[in-house]
């Protein structure tokens, strides 16, 4: 593996520019060169880790013999990522993720001009004939950590700590609010936008706000652990950790994590590649392909407790539960989803909407 | 509201402010003297960075907190030397140091990332802070007693001391304060170092009161609300501190009016956090009309020292 940063990326482009002069034909066996342009460093505990740990579990299962990575970090969402993935391209790279929203534009203009390297946008909107974009149902880990909310909580007033207010937010405040009242219906779920997706002291200053006000369970939907650390320093039932384990700032707090697993995505894109069967696709998985995993119980956590999240786990694994099946009741009462009805995938963008009990 | 609720309002915006207000306490000293000083936001994170390191390694706060008010120190005297010897540009130079903090405390950071840090906690016994009243007065960091006793002595410096003339007479007229003989560079070296290392215990502040870990960027702009602040509070250490608490109760209103939910939700979330901006704002606006527009900035604020000139 090599990391770049940008300014050693146009260093070794200008070497790798004149590499094809000596002839690619003479490596008969050619390994597949696949690039990760990430928004920020893979040890942010977070997001960037994430796709880190999908790009290890796939070079360990592809082989490094067949396929080579390269990390791009600090990329900002912007005019300059489309150099970035030009370059790539340029040097020679067949399949480049693109890991956050902002670089989509850059994306389809780059794959515009190189309709033999593959590209594959995270959470992006769009694909063209050689783009795709792959996302994950981090909303059904909100049902199983709403699911353990619910029935630890002391204050019957839980929270959750958001960084816009956004579908993907909005929702993954829904299905943590609707797991938790299906379990506990007296139960009441507080919300605060922070207005960023980083900014641990206010992230901070927000759980404490929560707790002063009585909340004694905890989960957020911003990159890192600040939170979680408040929820440990006070001493409440506790929290969750987002998308990676976090138990190391938060043993006694950390119920569990919703754990991004890009790892299967990874491998099976790359081994479609490597076959020659890529095709331009959207892919949305969650819990049944692995794709959002469950971290491991704190072991203050009663058993019926971690069977009954476990039951939400396996069940909506296996397709019998909907994180959004009906009836659900928005925060004014009505109904918005009818008794054998669920929101569906291409419903979910559109809910403007927050569930029963929720004060947002 | 009940008092318990107020009281930790209280609490939580001491702990918001205090950072705010040792930088602009820091800043306040350089542009005294007249020099302009934009890398607070880069200090502050050289200072987080060294003080978690610190910690990690020994686990001597004090310690931690020396040493970043050194490197933070030794970061401005960078800045010093490129605008103040070299009379380089100092906005520009300025926002250089900036990013050159951001940068170095990202680098030198990365084996620190992920770990967490022990917090720095109220120096008095727990009896003391038991009672929710008392722990107003009582229940917090060390770093925030400093920050209120750097008031006093800052305001008093300025207004008192001998010294305190000179820094004011060489950030009002520089040439005058020459000709009768001031050492106008030292003097502007010596505040840039102070102004550091007020940062760089800013900057402490963040892993051991507000979050205790390190990541890149921790600081979120928080050293540009203190340079702002130094402007909002005219220049003076008091006013100084009653606007850091102004932001710093804006800020923490924000969050606490959001976790109450329903009625006290008047207004919407991305007004609230506009608010200290729009704060500051109006109250630039009110200072320059009751003075008539005439600003109560030192008069070389900015400009560089050419005697020979």
């Amino acid at each position: 593996m090599t990391v770049l940063n940008r300014r050693t990326l146009i260093k070794i482009g200008g070497a790798a520019a004149a590499l094809p002069l000596l002839g690619g034909a003479a490596f008969a066996q050619e390994k597949l060169k696949v690039a990760f342009v990430l928004i920020g460093t893979p040890d942010d505990n977070g997001w960037n880790f994430g796709h880190d740990t999908g790009r290890k579990y796939m070079l360990d299962k592809i082989g490094a013999d067949k396929v080579e990575t390269t990390v791009v970090t600090n990329v900002a969402e912007g005019p300059d990522s489309e150099r970035v993935f030009r370059e790539l391209a340029q040097q020679g790279h067949k399949l480049i993720y693109a890991t956050s929203f902002g670089f989509g534009d850059y994306v389809h203009k780059v794959a515009k001009q190189f309709p033999d390297v593959k590209f594959e946008w995270a959470t992006g909107n769009a694909t063209a004939a050689n783009v795709s974009t792959y996302n994950a149902k981090f909303h059904e880990g909100r049902a199983v950590v709403g699911t353990i909310a619910g029935m630890m909580t002391k204050t019957n007033t839980i929270a959750y700590i958001g960084s816009f207010p956004i579908p993907e937010v909005r929702m993954g405040i829904n299905a943590y609010a609707i797991a938790a009242r299906k379990v506990n219906p007296e139960v009441k779920i507080k919300v605060v936008y922070v207005d960023s997706w980083f900014d641990p002291a206010k992230e901070a200053d927000a759980a404490r706000a929560l707790i002063d006000q009585g909340v004694d369970v905890i989960t957020q939907h911003t990159d890192g652990p600040a939170a979680l650390q408040v929820a440990e320093e006070r001493g409440i039932v506790g929290g969750f950790g987002q998308g990676a384990d976090m138990s190391a700032f938060a043993p006694k707090a950390h119920l569990t994590a919703i754990i991004d697993n890009w790892g299967p995505h990874y491998v099976k894109s790359v081994q479609s590649v490597l076959d020659g069967t890529w095709a331009e696709g959207s892919v949305w998985d969650g819990i049944s392909s692995g794709e959002v995993e469950i971290g491991k119980y704190n072991e203050k956590i009663p058993a019926d407790v971690v069977a009954a999240a476990e039951k939400v786990k396996n069940d909506i694994s296996a397709g019998t539960l909907h994180p959004f099946a009906g009836p659900i009741k928005d925060n004014a009462g009505t109904e918005r989803v009818a008794a054998g009805d669920i929101i569906d995938d291409g419903e979910f963008w559109a809910v403007d909407w927050y569930a029963e009990g929720v004060e947002a | 509201m009940t008092l318990d609720l107020v009281i930790a309002i209280i609490i939580t915006l001491v702990g918001a402010s205090t950072p705010i207000l040792l930088a602009a306490l820091g800043e306040l000293v350089v542009e005294k003297s007249g020099v302009l000083n934009l890398g607070v936001e880069g200090m502050m994170l050289i200072g987080a960075v060294i003080t978690v390191a610190v910690v990690l390694v020994t686990g001597n706060h004090w310690l931690a907190i020396a040493c970043a008010a050194l490197a933070a120190a030794a970061a401005a005297l960078i800045f010093g030397f490129l605008t103040l010897s070299l009379s380089a540009n100092q906005v520009a130079t300025g926002l250089a140091l900036t990013i050159l903090g951001t940068g170095f405390s990202a680098l030198f950071g990365q084996p620190y990332t992920g770990k967490a840090v022990p917090l720095l906690r109220s120096p008095f016994p727990p009896e003391l802070a038991a009672d929710p009243v008392w722990r107003v007065i009582f229940g917090y960091s060390p770093l925030v007693y400093f920050s209120l006793i750097m008031v006093f002595v800052i305001w008093w410096f300025l207004k008192k001391t001998r010294a305190g003339l000179i820094l004011r007479a060489v950030g009002e007229n520089d040439l005058s304060a020459h000709s009768i003989g001031y050492p106008v560079i030292g003097v502007r070296y010596l505040a840039v170092a102070f102004g550091g290392a007020m940062a760089g215990i800013a900057g402490s502040c963040f892993p051991l009161i507000l979050t205790p870990q390190w990541v890149e960027r921790l600081t979120t702009g928080r050293g540009w609300i203190a340079l702002a602040l130094v402007v909002f509070a005219a220049w003076r250490p008091f006013r100084l501190l009653g606007g850091a608490y102004l932001f710093g109760l804006v800020m923490t209103l924000e969050v606490y009016a959001k976790a109450a939910g329903g009625g006290f939700r008047v207004l919407p979330s991305e007004l609230w956090a506009a608010l200290p901006y729009l704060a500051t704002i109006l109250v630039l606006v009110l200072i320059s009309m009751r003075r008539g527009g005439s600003s109560s900035a030192p008069a070389c604020l900015g400009k560089p020292f050419l005697p020979t000139s």
